[in-house]
């Protein structure tokens, strides 16, 4: 299994980060004549559900979607800005209600064109319960949702009130409430469009897909290869350089890096933990080391009485001085990780560097009188739940030393059998203390780093944190009349997290992975994945 | 003979049954639960988890489950996963592969194993003996990942005579390395095995009697020496073969093989309960049919054994 054992995965068009140095030799694009014509290998596990937009919520299954559909909006490759893709525009005068124009010509790879409806009824049916999409929830800001997806029992209506066809390139979406950066969530795989043939044979469609986007489905031996060829008459703005991808299936990662290193297989998704500190002198300049849009935190179980009162905001920060970020970024994890300073990732919209203030660097005397002045530790012992599948005991054993050493205060690893088991221990508060918790955008905007985690009752919360001086902020910022007060908005929520330190920001992820000698300008974007359509295959 | 069979094929239905009960029983209490796993690290949406787990019949009590299990198990229905193929069709896919990589292996054990058995066993002390020796207590005091690792390595990374992975699953011609480093472990075995066996029967009567009445040294070795040997060797491969088909997940996984140990590892990862319990039926039968043979050839080499 992979280090992120099925990490929630996250839709991601082709975006990219600009690459740090070690990558840059052959990005230049003219350093060797490259044949469109040819296909790519990528590494890839075989997809947990269906091919279906709304149901894909893991890496399998979502980047093979990802570049079958092609949806309204994606996230630029090189600032990781949001840009039209099959969307003329999408205007809003009030954040609540969008008028969404589509480009005309766009068709699907079975040539039938797309329209307003064909997004309508997919969305529709994404967020019906009776088809257990997994993603249903990503619809619920649309107004009618609740009619599709009762909170219990079943549907009462089969489409959203707040969905309305005008013509077939024009449609409006309409909001229960005001929020500001809906088009931001808008790239996300689940909103991508279904052509008219779905409908008739969901389940048959999930195994043979026929979508919009800039490679067309051939073919899927399970468990080991789904191939895909450019489509000819893709008309999003990232034409593809190469002809096609090929999703080969690994179980393991060192498999998939022994591959590479063989330029039997041409890119992969991250290198295996025991290639990290040999990856780069393998690879020379194939190596690529480039920032995620996803963090680290630990959690604290503050809705039990230990943990619940103001003061112990205060240990908290302790704690957090506590830890030496750096070296054991440095060391235990082998630079495959970056120190945080704030509870978003770096390279998100709105990611500012230092929210956290003092509480995020090594202060060991400051931790130690911070810590008494809240009262102390309970029982002077903190606990930190962890999944035992996803490589995390290192890094966590290194924490709890840094804390044991600098605060005096006991500090022991609480490992569970895998991802499942640990889940249910969080979201069943079956655990004492403090968790291993983390963050993957669903899109590159700050919001997402908060709204979807520290709001009260939000879905992911699983602190128990409620701070009506937050909540407040999050809804004037998801209110604000543009997207850019919305960034500031949150970053004056976030301000609140440093004071009361529901979670302590760790570090970021990183890419770390690299390409075969077959081909070039591999850039990763802040997704964790290669900006496909930019790839390519040496003649 | 035929009651015999009979009498075995009957005792093998409590066999089965129990079997499949107790790893029906460990699936499905694993803690975790593999509906909300689904949504990895958000949190499950309440109406569709109900919806799922009615769907794959989870919402029933653990008896239930079972009996609907079996039901459907003697009408052929294995199940189906949560990507929405059938148990069977993922067993089809699978098994050929590992039933090839595991018939290979085999071959390979029971070839080269003999062979070095036979040769150790008749020049006790010899350097060939000694030679025999070491080796195969090196093979066994290497775990086997180490072993497909240090293959991997030498085959493929330095002499380029393979690619580090296997390719294409269904290729015969890149099954072979695999194969060899799954069957190295028993073939120290079946090499010690048949070294021991030799060494005790050299000295028994009837080879002396044979010796006596001047037959060829071939035919002596052949017909009396191995015939007789093989019964120690022949247990330990009949109940081999069975574990070299469930124990090939850590070979599958490195030379990144699509058979049943892959399958096996990645439905057990997302307690994925019908894929589970199916393949581990299928492997039980097959342990049960290669017992049942090995018992069978005990009469073919021993006369003395007989079955009525």
């Amino acid at each position: 299994m992979p280090a992120a054992t099925r990490a929630r995965w996250v839709l991601a068009a082709a975006t990219s980060v600009a690459l740090v140095a070690s990558g840059c030799s052959s990005s230049g694009g003219g350093s060797s004549s490259s044949d469109s014509g040819k296909t790519f290998s990528y590494q890839s596990s075989e997809p947990q559900n269906p091919l279906q937009p709304a149901n894909a919520n893991e890496t399998g299954g979502g980047r093979i979607l990802q570049n079958l559909f092609k949806g309204l909006v994606d996230y630029d490759p090189s600032n990781a800005k949001i840009r039209m893709q099959v969307a003329d525009s999408i205007e809003t005068s009030d954040s609540q209600t969008f008028n969404v124009t589509l480009k005309t010509g766009w068709t699907f790879h079975d040539g039938t064109p797309v329209t307003s409806k064909n997004f309508v009824d997919a969305w529709n049916w994404g967020a019906t319960t009776s088809n257990n999409q997994i993603n249903s929830s990503w619809f619920s800001d649309i107004e009618g949702y609740q009619d599709v997806h009762p909170a219990s029992g079943q549907p009462t209506a089969t489409a959203m009130s707040g969905l309305t066809v005008v013509d077939d390139t024009h449609f409006t979406i309409k909001l229960h409430t005001k929020v500001s950066y809906f088009e931001y969530k808008l790239g996300y795989i689940a909103f991508s469009p279904l052509p008219t043939a779905f409908f008739s044979d969901p389940t048959g469609f999930g195994q043979k897909p026929v979508g919009n986007g800039a490679y067309q489905f051939v073919s899927w031996s399970h468990n080991q290869q789904v191939v895909t060829k450019a489509y000819p008459n893709y008309q999003g703005v990232d034409k593809p350089k190469n002809g096609g991808i090929v999703f080969k299936m690994y179980n393991t990662s060192e498999a998939a890096y022994a591959d590479l290193q063989s330029n039997n297989l041409d890119v992969m998704d991250q290198v295996p933990p025991s290639a990290l500190a040999t990856y780069k002198s393998d690879l020379g300049d194939r190596a690529i080391d480039s920032p995620q849009g996803a963090i680290q935190n630990i959690g604290f179980t503050l809705y039990q009485p230990d943990w619940a009162g103001p003061d112990k905001a205060k240990v908290r920060q302790g704690l957090s001085m506590a830890i030496d970020r750096d070296t054991i970024t440095k060391t235990v994890l082998q630079g495959s990780r970056k120190p945080a300073s704030a509870w978003v990732a770096e390279g998100v919209e709105g990611y500012k560097a230092g929210q956290c203030g003092d509480n995020c660097t090594f202060d060991a005397t400051k931790a130690k009188q911070l810590i008494a002045e809240g009262g102390g530790v309970p029982g002077n012992k903190l606990t930190i739940t962890y999944n035992a599948d996803g490589g995390h005991k290192e890094w966590v054993d290194a924490v709890c030393n840094s804390i044991r050493q600098s605060t005096g205060v006991d500090c022991v690893g609480d490992p569970k059998p895998d991802f499942k088991t640990a889940r249910a221990a969080i979201t069943g508060h079956q655990i004492n203390g403090a968790f291993r918790t983390g963050w993957v955008q669903d899109y590159p905007l700050n919001a997402n780093f908060m709204a979807d985690v520290y709001r009260t009752g939000a879905a992911s919360n699983d602190f128990g944190y409620s701070s009506p001086q937050f909540d407040q902020l999050a809804t004037e910022a998801d209110q604000a009349a543009s997207v850019a007060d919305t960034v500031t908005g949150y970053q004056k929520a976030e301000t609140v997290l440093a004071n009361d330190m529901p979670a302590i920001p760790l570090w970021y992820y990183r890419t770390n992975s690299g390409y075969s000698a077959n081909v070039q300008n591999v850039k990763f974007d802040s997704f964790g994945n290669p900006a496909w359509t930019q790839v390519e295959v040496k003649g | 003979m035929g009651s015999y069979v009979l009498r075995r094929v009957l005792q093998m239905i409590p066999v089965f049954f129990g079997s499949t009960f107790l790893i029906f029983l460990m699936v499905y209490t694993l803690p975790g639960d593999p509906v909300a796993a689904l949504f990895g690290d958000k949190a499950a949406d309440p109406a569709v988890v109900a919806n799922l787990k009615h769907k794959y019949y989870l919402d029933q009590p653990l008896w239930k489950q079972y009996l609907h299990y079996m039901g459907n198990l003697f009408q052929g229905d294995f199940g189906t996963s949560f990507t929405g193929r059938s148990v069977t069709d993922i067993m089809a896919d699978a098994f050929p592969v590992t039933i090839r990589l595991a018939l290979m292996a085999f071959a390979f054990e029971l070839i080269v194993g003999l062979a070095l058995g036979l040769v150790s066993g008749l020049r006790r002390g010899s350097v060939q003996d000694t030679l025999v020796l070491v080796l195969t207590l090196v093979v066994i005091s290497i775990p086997v990942f180490v072993l497909a690792y240090i293959a991997q390595t030498i085959f493929a990374t330095n002499l380029g005579w393979v690619t580090p992975t296997v390719q294409d699953s269904k290729d015969l011609s890149q099954l072979i390395l695999p194969a060899i480093v799954l069957g190295s472990l028993s073939l120290a075995y079946v090499a010690r095995l048949t070294r021991t066996s030799i060494g005790e029967n050299l000295r028994a009567d009837y080879m002396r009697t044979a010796v006596a009445k001047g037959l060829p040294r071939r035919t002596v070795i052949t017909r009396h020496l191995l015939r007789n040997s093989l019964i120690p060797v022949v247990t330990f491969l009949g109940t081999d073969l069975g574990a070299l088909m469930g124990g090939a997940i850590v070979t599958e996984g490195i030379f990144n093989v699509q058979g049943i140990g892959n399958v096996l590892y990645r439905a057990i990862n997302q307690k994925e309960g019908p894929t589970v319990v199916g393949i581990v039926t299928v492997l039980v039968i097959v342990y049960l049919v290669a017992s049942l043979i090995v018992d069978l050839l005990y009469a073919v080499l021993d006369p003395r054994i007989r079955y009525a």
